[in-house]
């Protein structure tokens, strides 16, 4: 059986753009990955134990009501105190660019801004994934 | 680092349970020694299954059912199936929607699953994340199946008790619906009973179940109950009729011989497929097959006396010359 891609795609926060988060979804499972779709309003803590159940290779967070600063870096935070450390976390939405480098610094892996081409975050994913 | 995944899983490590259930959904042979040294952990669980149509509210019931399941003081696994694409193999596994609050509680675990291919409403690895679940001390273990049609009912093979949930507005669906399908039902659950046409389901199924016991005589009269999952209605009666059938299946010895049953088919499908992957390995790394294909394809040969002659070899040589034939 080949080995698939198990992806987390999450809304952190009470922001209510699910668009993009359930568009890429599709493509994610497109793409031949199993995606775990959360939903909306999520915490930190819940998308970090969906993680941990799944066995989750990236994690993938969405937002677009710019509370991106405060959430990516805390799932980071908190995927690392549970020892997930070779986990890919990936972000989109609505974030502007002065705030790359910061969450980059933060363990935020990669971001993507809208208008990215799909294709290239497939890609980005396939690339970056880790071994099991 | 290595690490004991055995001894990790006993000692409560969601995290070694949750690698192991991946081996065990790739196939990877690391997961078999584990489960060697798991297994005897495991028979302990109660084991729920919850199927019905695709929407019936599957999930938003199972998320509702382990909260009340939570308050009798009993810890709860979910494995919540979802189908994949026939076309790219990928899939959405969207149960987890339904159960969000849940996964913050320290005793529920869940996990989510995608068929792979395989045809019967669950996947190939469900029964061993079950057993995974089950020793990593899981007292009762939710099964939600992909939504089924209409022959989607391996989980009778894998529950101890069974809920068939339907819903109003199927029409003259119960007349429809394929014997098989309802038959597997320890419970009747008609949910959304908030919408009309709850209590014409309702009087349908229990007709049907009345028809049933002029049929066949049982030990058990499946019974029929209304919930609103969205509301959490109806949830303790479902728990009480889960612990009815339960307390029956035990005094009447049946749930004995159900996971007698269920092990006997367990063991001789896992015999089945190691053996089917061995000869298959041989068959395919000699170049063996390919050219019995052409042979079939040219009619010099037919796939019938390739089958008897083929399994006739393996069944007959001493086991240490099979690996080498
Ligand atoms: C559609 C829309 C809505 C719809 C949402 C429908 C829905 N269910 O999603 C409705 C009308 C409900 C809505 C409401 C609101 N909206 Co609005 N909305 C938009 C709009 C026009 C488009 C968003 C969208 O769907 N894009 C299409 C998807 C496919 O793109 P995307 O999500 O950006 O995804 C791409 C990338 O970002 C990236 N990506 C996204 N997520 C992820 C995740 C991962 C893991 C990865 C790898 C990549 C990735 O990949 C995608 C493909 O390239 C934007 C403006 C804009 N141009 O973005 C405003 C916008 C997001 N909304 C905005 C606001 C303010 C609101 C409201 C607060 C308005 C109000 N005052 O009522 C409410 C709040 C709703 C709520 N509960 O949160 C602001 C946010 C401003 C901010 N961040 O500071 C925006 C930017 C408009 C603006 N310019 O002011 N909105
Ligand atoms: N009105 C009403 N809606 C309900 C009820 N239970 C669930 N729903 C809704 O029905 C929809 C489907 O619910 P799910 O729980 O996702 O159904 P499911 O059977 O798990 O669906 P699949 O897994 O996709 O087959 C959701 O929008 C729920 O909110 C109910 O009792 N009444
Ligand atoms: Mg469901």
């Amino acid at each position: 059986m080949a080995k698939k891609i198990k992806i987390i795609v999450a809304k952190p926060g009470l922001d209510g753009h699910d668009r993009g988060a359930k568009l890429l979804s599709r493509i994610f499972a497109e793409a031949g990955m199993e995606v775990v779709y959360t939903g909306l309003r999520q915490t930190p803590e819940m998308i970090v134990e969906t993680a941990l159940q799944e066995d989750a290779d990236v994690v993938g967070l969405s937002s677009l009501s710019g509370v991106h600063n405060y959430f990516f870096p805390k799932v980071v935070e908190l995927l690392r105190a549970k020892g997930l450390d070779d986990v890919l976390v990936v972000g989109g939405g609505i974030i502007p660019r002065e705030d790359y480098e910061g969450l980059q610094k933060a363990g935020v892996n990669a971001i993507f801004g809208p208008g990215t081409p799909t294709t290239e975050i497939v890609e980005y994913i396939q690339k970056n994934v880790r071994e099991r | 680092m290595t690490m004991d995944y055995a001894r990790e899983i006993l000692q409560g490590s969601p995290r070694a349970v949750a690698r192991l259930m991946s081996w065990l959904e790739d196939e990877d042979e690391r997961a078999y020694p584990v489960m060697e040294e798991i297994y005897r952990h495991t028979g302990k669980a109660y084991i729920l299954g919850i199927t019905g149509s695709p929407g019936a509210g599957k999930s938003t019931l199972t998320d509702k059912l382990t909260r009340t399941i939570r308050r009798k003081g009993l810890s709860v696994g979910i494995v919540a199936v979802d189908p994949s694409s026939p076309f790219t193999g990928g899939a959405v596994l969207g149960d987890r929607v339904r159960m969000s609050e849940l996964s913050i509680d320290p005793g529920v675990y869940i996990r989510s699953m995608a068929t792979r291919g395989f045809l019967g409403g669950i996947s190939k690895a469900t029964a061993d994340v079950v057993k995974v679940l089950d020793a990593f001390g899981k007292d009762v273990i939710i099964i939600e199946t992909v939504g089924v049609g209409q022959d989607e009912v391996d989980i009778i093979g894998l529950a101890d008790t069974t809920c068939l949930i339907l819903v109003p507005g199927l029409g003259d669906g119960i007349q429809s619906m394929k014997a098989g399908v309802m038959e597997i039902a320890d419970i009747f659950v008609v949910n959304k009973a908030d919408r009309a046409g709850a209590d014409q389901v309702v009087a349908e199924v229990c007709a049907r179940v009345d028809q049933d016991s002029h049929i066949k005589v049982k030990d058990w009269t499946p019974p029929v109950l209304k919930t609103v999952a969205v509301e959490d209605q109806g949830l303790e009666e479902l728990w009480q009729a889960i612990d009815g059938h339960r307390a029956m299946l035990e005094k009447t010895g049946k749930l004995h011989e159900k996971r007698r049953e269920r092990i006997c088919n367990e063991t001789l499908r896992m015999i089945h497929n190691e053996l089917f992957r061995v000869v298959r390995e041989q068959l395919q790394d000699s170049g063996q097959l390919d050219n019995l294909v052409t042979d079939i394809l040219d009619h010099k040969r037919d796939p019938y006396s390739i089958m008897r002659e083929i399994t006739g070899k393996w069944i007959s040589l001493p086991q240490h010359q099979k690996e080498t034939s």
